[in-house]
């Protein structure tokens, strides 16, 4: 069930974007979706628009993957296109029962609608293109200012890591415990709320219990492999801009001063 | 009260481009009071198999029936199944969560809406059959030792009194003598109840001298399904797919090509020491008669 | 002085109830004495609980002896200064293999170690590229840990120790958890190391056939070493090792029964070539 789940999953492939300093795609990603809020005219629309299919293109990714991936947040889009319909006050175009559709709703709604199809597409070419990997690597080295006033910037981009890392190995345990469970006849589905809740305990104690020792251990072989922190480590892969991505930057700038000119 | 499967199959993820078939038309029968061995390496699909036997898989072709009636029919109470056909995984870190070792094995009984006494007096019992002792009753089974974990953990799919039950590889990670201790606990409880045990195992040397009968699944299928001796005598078909035969059986038949008059289809230590001191003696007769 | 070096080494575990009361002492180790030579392939052998996991970390500075000393490359584990030098020189592998990679593709997790000893980004490709290839995992560099079976995984997490070019391995129950062909697996690329390489390996396991091409073979019980010798003098004490929870191969099994039978077969018989070869002797010398 939950590896169902595409949305924003890694793409393996070849492509430009791929290749691109995930520092690039970060910064890249916010820019585009401080330009969705920026932008109020069609042609705005049609530019951000235009930009996004040509990133899409680039990015080898197929689009069915893309789409795939936003049935799960289907639901919170019709819901805003609903809410925005019926209720933007403004000059009425049909009224059923109670409930008014103004022309002003109609706007608003188709605006949030594309707005919010953009920042979810936009964002998730980030993650399509980028592994969990590069994406902390890019954050930590982006935040690393932060660093100077105290934030645990690596502590958080290791945690990041980590947690990437053992997300499948406890749904897979989960699963496991899930069917010893159900064997001893265990029922997590039916009863009320309360019921549930209750059958959830011998789930959930046997998997915090192995997710302890997991941690246990993993700190255990990390010291082994003299971690010590951040300090005086140097990097397998590090990043470095390379001229692809100062273009990349460059790209943006004139994307953002369009969106900026168009209104 | 035995157990049929009926060209199963099971394919993970079907349809959707990257489908895995984990069984290959499958056909078994679980006869009543079987001690069997289900033998495999990993990935072989017999842990998928024995998720079909209680319901926790169904087969995505073909049939299974237990007691005579198909499990897979609309009014057929699974969860019944569930409590005939007892499941014990490997890890029993998967499945301890109560306070005490009592109050987990009761857990099982419980479900099956028995009057409290009645659960409190199964889960007695099943601690009683696996060789925990009173003592240990009220310990937390956490901070038991491995072996005694596996012991609570067994109990608490016993106590729910299945007519079938599976072990999923229950030696894992034991240490040799912890291994025999609770093969041969499993092989008292099969001499002391009659009930039907299933041994999932990776080690045919571990279930040999114990089971009548021993199942081996390569790739999704049954490849061999017969009595201890019988599929030993592949012994070079079982090392090709990584599956050797006991150490024994090689060890005559080595000695059998190299001209010593030996019986093969021998599986445990003393088998094959009295096989070996009777060639020797039957040598010595020999050599005595060749100089008179 | 040898790599390895510890001199009535205990270690005791202070058990607390719920309140924090002392509840008893527990010596997990008890006057263990160890010499090790460079170059070595040794084991430790002992039933679960026996002490030997206690004392394997304290071979690399994770645990600290309450009494006594070790010394690793000639430093004492028990000075702080000493501590990352320490584990650098002696690596270690554990026991479950999903708890000790840390990075999300195998050839991140072999760089882990080289990183954070600093090692120059160049430096740490040429590591992970020779560590890889002597395992034989190589090919999956690129493959994220999750998707390999336990024996590779095991063999990711070795090479993760031998890219901090240390010069002792110390593997902690490595296949215990694994099948039968990952157990093998393992224990291959662990013989290559040590003969290849010449790196001082340090086994613990209570698989006996594992240990029967070590140089060397320790025996714990209840924390203490209760044996100790080549496999051949160990292997020929079977009752001694039943004693212990311990079992021995069933080739040497056989050979001793034999033997109190009365074939005149030597002690500690460890493969089946040789009892097939005293066999042979013994048939020819009676005809």
């Amino acid at each position: 069930m939950l590896r169902d789940i595409t949305l924003g999953q890694y793409y393996q492939t070849e492509s430009v974007i791929h290749r691109l300093d995930p520092r690039v795609k970060l910064v890249a990603t916010i820019a585009y979706i401080l330009s969705l809020f920026l932008v109020q005219s069609v042609w705005g629309y049609v530019a951000a628009g235009v930009f996004l299919a040509v990133m899409i293109w680039l990015s080898h990714v197929p689009f069915k993957f893309m789409i795939k991936g936003m049935k799960a947040i289907l639901i919170l889009l019709l819901l805003t296109v609903v809410f925005n319909l019926f209720l933007t006050p403004g000059e009425i175009l049909i009224t059923i029962w109670k409930l008014k559709i103004t022309k002003e709703g109609v706007k608003v709604a188709v605006m949030m609608a594309i707005r919010l199809t953009f920042l979810i597409v936009g964002s998730s070419i980030m993650t399509l293109t980028t592994t969990p990997n590069n994406l902390t690597d890019g954050m930590e080295k982006l935040m690393k200012p932060l660093s100077r006033i105290r934030v645990p910037v690596h502590e958080i981009a290791m945690m990041m890591s980590i947690a990437l890392r053992f997300i499948p190995i406890l749904l897979e345990e989960t699963d496991k415990i899930m069917k010893a469970q159900i064997a001893r006849g265990a029922d997590f589905e039916s009863g009320n709320i309360i019921k549930k809740a209750k059958a959830l305990i011998p789930l959930l104690v046997p998997l915090f219990i192995s997710a302890f020792r997991r941690a246990n251990d993993l700190a255990m072989a990390m010291e082994a492999r003299c971690y010590q922190g951040g300090d005086n480590r140097t990097k397998m892969k590090p990043l470095v801009y390379k001229r692809a991505d100062w273009l990349a930057y460059g790209v943006m700038i004139v994307y953002l001063a369009g969106c900026v000119f168009l209104g | 009260m035995s157990l049929i499967l009926d060209h199963v199959n099971h394919i993970y993820g079907e349809g959707s481009g990257q489908a895995v078939a984990a069984l290959k038309d499958i056909n078994l029968v679980i006869g009543d009071g079987q001690f069997i061995g289900l033998i495999g390496h990993t990935g072989s699909g017999k842990s998928t198999l024995v998720q079909h036997l209680n319901g926790l898989l169904m087969p995505t072709s073909g049939a299974i029936y237990f007691d005579g009636q198909d499990i897979a029919d609309k009014d057929y109470n699974r969860k019944d199944l569930r409590s005939k056909v007892g499941l014990v995984f490997q890890y029993p870190e998967h499945q301890l969560f109560e306070v005490t070792v009592f109050e987990d094995v009761c857990y099982g009984p419980r479900n099956l809406n028995l009057s409290p006494k009645e659960a409190e007096l199964r889960a007695y019992k099943a601690l009683r059959q696996v060789g925990i002792s009173d003592e240990q009753f009220y310990q937390s089974p956490f901070e038991l030792s491995g072996g005694q974990k596996r012991r609570v953990a067994i109990a608490g799919v016993l106590a729910m009194e299945p007519k079938i039950l599976i072990l999923d590889e229950p030696t894992a990670g034991l240490d040799p003598k912890g291994r025999d201790e609770i093969l041969g606990q499993i092989r008292k409880l099969k001499e002391e109840s009659g009930m039907t045990i299933l041994l999932v195992s990776h080690s045919m040397e571990d279930v040999a001298e114990y089971v009548e009968r021993i199942v081996v699944m390569n790739q999704g299928s049954i490849i061999y399904d017969g009595i201890p001796r019988e599929v030993f005598k592949h012994s070079e078909e079982l090392e090709k797919i990584g599956l050797a035969a006991p150490q024994m059986t090689y060890m005559m038949t080595r000695l059998k090509k190299e001209g010593f008059g030996v019986n093969s289809d021998v599986i445990t230590v003393e088998e094959a020491k009295a096989e070996i001191l009777r060639v020797f003696a039957e040598n010595k007769r020999a050599g005595a008669m060749d100089l008179c | 002085m040898n790599i390895i070096k510890a001199i009535d080494l205990a270690f005791e575990y202070i058990r607390r109830d719920e309140e924090g009361n002392v509840e008893g002492i527990l010596r997990a180790v008890d006057g263990v004495n160890l010499d090790i030579e460079a170059g070595d392939f040794v084991a430790i052998l002992g039933h679960n609980g026996s002490g030997k996991s206690t004392l394997a970390k304290h071979l690399n500075a994770l645990l600290h002896p309450t009494e006594g000393t070790v010394w690793v490359d000639g430093k004492d584990t028990g000075e702080a200064s000493n501590v990352w030098n320490i584990r650098q020189t002696a690596g270690m592998v554990f026991q479950n293999p999903d708890n000790q990679i840390i990075g999300q593709v195998v050839e991140e997790d072999v760089g882990f170690g080289p990183e954070n000893l600093g090692v120059p980004t160049k430096e740490i490709w040429a590591r992970v590229e020779e560590s890889l290839k002597a395992v034989g995992m190589y090919k999956y560099r690129k493959r994220s840990p999750n998707k390999l079976s336990g024996g590779q995984k095991q063999r990711v997490s070795i090479a993760g120790v031998i890219a901090m070019h240390p010069r002792c391995i110390i593997l902690d129950e490595p296949t215990a958890m694994l099948d039968p062909d990952g157990r093998k697996e393992v224990i291959r690329a662990v013989r290559a190391l040590n003969q290849v390489e010449g790196i001082t390996v340090i086994l613990i396991t209570h698989y006996m056939e594992e240990v029967i091409h070590a140089d060397k073979v320790y025996v714990m019980d209840n924390g203490k070493v209760v044996m100790q010798g080549n496999p051949r003098t160990i292997f020929s004490q079977v009752e001694e090792l039943r004693r212990l929870r311990l079992d021995v191969p069933q080739v040497t099994e056989l050979a001793y029964e034999l033997q109190k039978s009365g074939l005149p077969l030597p002690s500690g018989i460890l493969t089946m070539d040789e009892l097939v070869e005293e066999l042979k002797r013994i048939k020819k010398a009676e005809r």
